[in-house]
């Protein structure tokens, strides 16, 4: 996608955004279907695809609502799986141009997912508000209207499609987190704990009376502290594990 | 239906999802120097996607036996580095499949 001499224009953007936004196109699917099977209407669902563009946090948070959880519950569990934004943020805070307006930058760090800042950071030399305008419109559109489409053809599809679709946000976290898991130890190794403290507090009873949030949070937490005391990330593989 | 409970819900997702992304960018210019805390934020992504996905994804399809296929799948495709829309997709695909089979033998 580094195309050194293409100047990042807004249609640049636009077209850099259609891989992201057929990826988000299933997944938003499986969403909209998730959330009126769970009992949710159509606009809801699509509302909070409309408001929150985010992939896991979103799941969580809509399976918490619809499960009856508190507030409290539904905003630390939300907050906790978005905490990695502010690294993504953070990094982009020294990619963009200087002369993008602090409205630009208020409008423009709602479209800041996983996916989207990838693409950005791929670009050479710094990049101003057109192309990322660009950029995080096509992902809107698809996220937006897959979870319109899944929402509204719950009623319609096959049983046996509708449960087979039910792996797709799996499918996706596993193709984020497995790739670099390759490549990394580190990143291996916070995945692995992850996963097993996660299973030792969904299978062991004495844990039972944790809801799935808090579970995810306490999970998270642990496996990233662990991983950080053990490797400190240095300024470069701070750059690869961003990217 | 509760919608006003159900609305503010929603807001209050907005708003955490918001916040995280907004500050930095907007707000803090500045680097973070503690070393552990950039650690920690840096491994953040992936032990939340962990977390989220073990053991959750053999509960999310028809059978355990499909939710298995389908993780296997994934794991192998993700591997190869195949991207968001192959990986998930192919998942579903292979659980179809499983579970279509195992329909017609009355398993499931």
């Amino acid at each position: 996608m580094t195309q050194p001499l293409q100047p990042l224009t807004f249609q640049k953007g636009l077209r850099d955004g259609i891989p992201i936004c057929l990826g988000y196109l299933s997944v938003s699917f499986a969403f909209g279907m998730m959330a009126t099977e769970g009992g949710l209407p159509v606009w809801i669902a699509v509302l909070i695809s409309m408001t929150n563009l985010t992939s896991a946090g979103q799941f969580a948070g809509t399976a918490l609502i619809i499960s009856g959880g508190m507030y409290i519950e539904i905003a630390v569990t939300t907050f906790v799986i978005n905490i990695r934004y502010m690294l993504m943020s953070l990094s982009l805070s020294q990619k963009v141009d200087d002369r993008m307006t602090l409205p630009q930058r208020l409008g423009l760090s709602f479209g800041v997912t996983d996916e989207i800042f990838a693409v950005a950071m791929q670009q050479k030399g710094l990049i101003n508000a057109r192309y990322l305008t660009g950029l995080i419109l096509t992902p809107y559109f698809g996220w937006a209207l897959g979870t319109f489409l899944g929402a509204a053809a719950t009623g319609v599809l096959p049983l046996a499609v509708r449960t087979a679709l039910g792996i797709a946000i799996y499918g996706m976290f596993i193709a984020i987190i497995v790739p670099p898991s390759t490549k990394s130890r580190p990143i291996l190794l916070t995945v692995i704990v992850a996963a097993v403290l996660s299973c030792l507090f969904h299978y062991v009873p004495v844990f039972g009376g944790l809801s799935s949030g808090w579970i995810i949070i306490i999970c998270a937490v642990a496996a990233s502290a662990l991983a950080a005391l053990k490797f400190p990330v240095t300024e470069e593989e701070e750059r690869e594990v961003a990217a | 239906m509760n919608y006003p409970k159900i609305l503010i819900a929603v807001a209050v997702m907005a708003v955490v999802t918001y916040l995280p992304r907004m500050l930095p960018l907007a707000v803090f210019r500045k680097k973070i120097n503690n070393r552990f805390v950039k650690s920690f934020l840096a491994y953040v992504p992936f032990a939340v996607l962990s977390a989220m996905t073990f053991p959750e994804i053999l509960a999310s399809t028809a059978c355990l036996w499909s939710a298995l296929a389908g993780l296997i799948t994934a794991l192998i495709l993700a591997y190869f580095n195949r991207g968001l829309l192959t990986v998930a997709l192919g998942s579903v695909g292979v659980v179809f499949l499983t579970e279509t089979i195992l329909r017609c033998c009355g398993i499931l």
